[in-house]
């Protein structure tokens, strides 16, 4: 029970090479566009895409079992899994169906949110270093969730109140961003300061409340998946439902938006009205996902990009692709995180915070040696 | 659905039109008219409000005060796709996003002819191979934008305007950047869409001569007005030059077309 069965860790091994592989394999090949026609219904599908949704979807099946095996109470191998799936009254449905099944469902969903807002701020602003962690919405949200934790109201007020916090700090960004139109690189250096000051807000309350107050303040904010419930899947399923729509329909004007506002207004686009919906779908989507699970770095930074170098620009296609990517990898640090010190299990944010740190720095040397 | 009848000519001007960007006006109660089915060159020293002209034509910046009318009608109140489907814009030095294909960048231009569930008819297609095949790229559709030169990233912009099928093509100093071999390459296809496949084109250039040798009509630019235009021959001169330059310049005939070459004159002779 302490440490991971040997079956759980060459699983998680082979899932890891079988990413390794899935990616190098289709990096070389070419886009193969196949359009889609029926009377006046069309549509553009790259083949590519779909085979690496495909592969994402295989994984994440994969890993969803490998979490439900993951925990530290022993339960006999496989019997998870049909404990959650068919024998749902067995033995062990308390472990399973409580705390393992919702705890890997919330990793799904979060990861999900995470990287498709990432994925939309870093193409609406046209630089990877952007993500809704690094432009202050993810702090905006910790800022109001770590005052309702202090000051020791009900926590079923806390993803209210984590994303009121991050739409009002968008709205303060894009506000203070604005001078005739919306440019980029202004509302990132904005995003920077605004981030620098609500982190100071933060200290300010852990300092100010009592301890014993702030301590739950302060686990919730290091990105935590324990006990997640069922509720805060239910939470995620129903932002992600209402935000994935709008967000399709959106991708196609983003990637004009992404020629230049010139061009994707000549090209028919109402330039201000689209970009402001863009950053209110993406707001959600982080906001959602750090009301549950708390401001979580890196994800919404690392994994877009990483799909961007794998599958090209922003489609439709890509979007979902970035979403099912961003899932495997929150799961997959959680059960990393569940296994490396077990019996100890440490904060998910610790390590998407190791993972993601230096991918940053990677970035970062890459971009400013681009030409 | 009734299919959309396109025009095949360009019914565009503008009336009064005040733009700008602060309280003074770049262009400055401006009444001007498109010449359909022409080229046409607009020249003006730096600041002029040639760039600030098309960007009001393409409904990219709105007016102050005044209106551009397309077909008779303010084009800040027709519908933007619509009006798209009619006006392109290639602005100046466009940039592309990391990782784009040609391909891509063309099929963007096909926008406003695509709705939220037909998102790619054949008709796209086809406008898309056109328009590849005349900027000659139909080989490099899946090369990537970064990877080109400056010609052919200008030749995979043109043909992104191209797959947007508009009649009247604007074009923000389409030939800046290149060297000059790839600047008559951009002119000459644009020559070619103009006669060939009938589009208006609108550009806005810094080398007169160039204007001179390509475009059927020159406009030239003061002080966000119209100061003189009309045919090459009789739009530049020698006087026309000092008056929105400020050079004295010696007007000659090209030696290979025979339109007016403007040479600046020496400094001591001024």
């Amino acid at each position: 029970m302490a440490a991971p069965s040997p079956v759980t860790l060459a699983v998680l091994i082979v899932s890891i090479v079988a990413v390794a592989v899935l990616i190098s394999f289709t990096a070389v090949l070419k886009p193969s566009p196949r359009s889609l026609r029926k009377k006046r219904l069309s549509m553009l599908v790259d083949l590519r895409i779909l085979r690496l949704c495909g592969g994402a979807s295989v994984l994440l099946v994969l890993l969803t079992l490998l979490g439900l095996e993951t925990g530290e109470y022993p339960i006999p191998r496989f019997q998870a899994i049909s404990t959650a799936f068919w024998d749902r009254a067995g033995e062990y449905s308390f472990v399973v169906n409580s705390l393992r099944f919702p705890r890997v469902v919330t990793a799904l969903l979060a990861g999900f949110c995470l990287a498709s807002s990432g994925a939309l701020f870093q193409t609406l602003l046209n630089n990877p270093l952007v993500s809704p962690d690094v432009i202050g919405i993810n702090t905006g949200a910790a800022l109001c969730a770590v005052f309702v934790l202090a000051i020791g109201a009900d926590v079923g007020l806390l993803p209210w109140a984590a994303f009121a916090g991050a739409v009002v700090t968008a709205g303060t960004i894009y506000l203070l961003a604005w001078k005739k139109g919306i440019t980029g690189n202004r509302l990132v250096l904005v995003g920077i300061g605004i981030n620098a000051l609500l982190a100071s807000g933060i200290t300010y309350l852990m300092v100010k409340f009592p301890i014993e107050q702030v301590l739950a303040a302060a686990r919730w904010q290091a990105g935590s998946l324990f006990g997640a419930s069922w509720s805060d899947a239910r939470t995620l399923i129903i932002a992600i439902a209402c935000l994935t729509p709008p967000a399709w329909i959106l991708v196609r004007r983003l990637r004009l938006i992404q020629l230049g506002d010139e061009m994707a207004s000549s090209l028919g686009l109402r330039v201000e009205r689209e970009r402001t919906a863009i950053i209110l779908v993406a707001s959600g989507y982080a906001a959602v996902a750090v009301a549950v699970i708390g401001p979580l770095g890196f994800v919404a930074l690392l994994v877009p990009h990483i799909v961007r170098l794998v599958a090209g620009p922003l489609t439709g296609g890509t979007l979902v692709l970035t979403g099912a990517v961003g899932a495997l990898f929150l799961l997959a640090c959680d059960l990393i995180a569940q296994q490396l010190f077990a019996p100890t299990t440490l904060p998910v944010g610790v390590i998407t915070a190791a993972l993601g740190g230096p991918y940053f720095l990677f970035i970062l040397v890459r971009y400013n040696r681009a030409p | 659905m009734p299919l959309e009848i396109r025009p095949q000519t360009i019914d565009l001007k503008t009336s009064d039109l005040y733009l700008g960007y602060g309280p003074s006006p770049v262009i400055d109660g401006l009444n001007f008219v498109v010449p359909a089915g022409k080229m046409t060159a607009v020249i003006g020293a730096n600041g002029s409000g040639k760039s600030t002209l098309l960007r009001g034509l393409s409904r990219v910046l709105k007016p102050t005060s005044g209106s551009v009318l397309l077909n008779g009608r303010n084009i800040h109140e027709q519908s933007t796709k619509a009006v798209a489907r009619q006006v392109g814009l290639l602005p100046q030095g466009p940039t592309a996003p990391s990782g784009l294909t040609v391909m891509d960048l063309v099929r963007r231009g096909r926008y406003p002819h695509q709705r939220m569930f037909e998102q790619w008819s054949s008709e796209d297609e086809m406008a898309v191979q056109k328009a590849l095949a005349l900027t000659k790229l139909s080989d490099s559709a899946d090369d990537l934008v970064d990877h080109l030169s400056g010609g052919q990233r200008q030749r995979a912009w043109i043909a992104m305007a191209l797959s947007q099928d508009a009649h009247l093509m604007l074009l923000d100093e389409p030939t800046t950047y290149l060297d000059i071999a790839h600047q008559v390459e951009i002119l000459e296809l644009l020559k070619k869409l103009n006669i060939e496949e009938a589009r208006t084109v609108v550009m806005v250039l810094h080398d007169i001569n160039q204007g001179s040798r390509y475009a059927d009509h020159v406009v030239a630019m003061l002080n966000g007005a119209v100061a003189v235009q009309g045919a090459p021959q009789e739009v530049l001169t020698a006087s026309m030059i000092e008056r929105v330059f400020g050079l004295k310049a010696v007007v000659i005939a090209d030696p290979v077309t025979g339109t007016p070459l403007c040479v600046p004159d020496a400094p001591e002779n001024a």
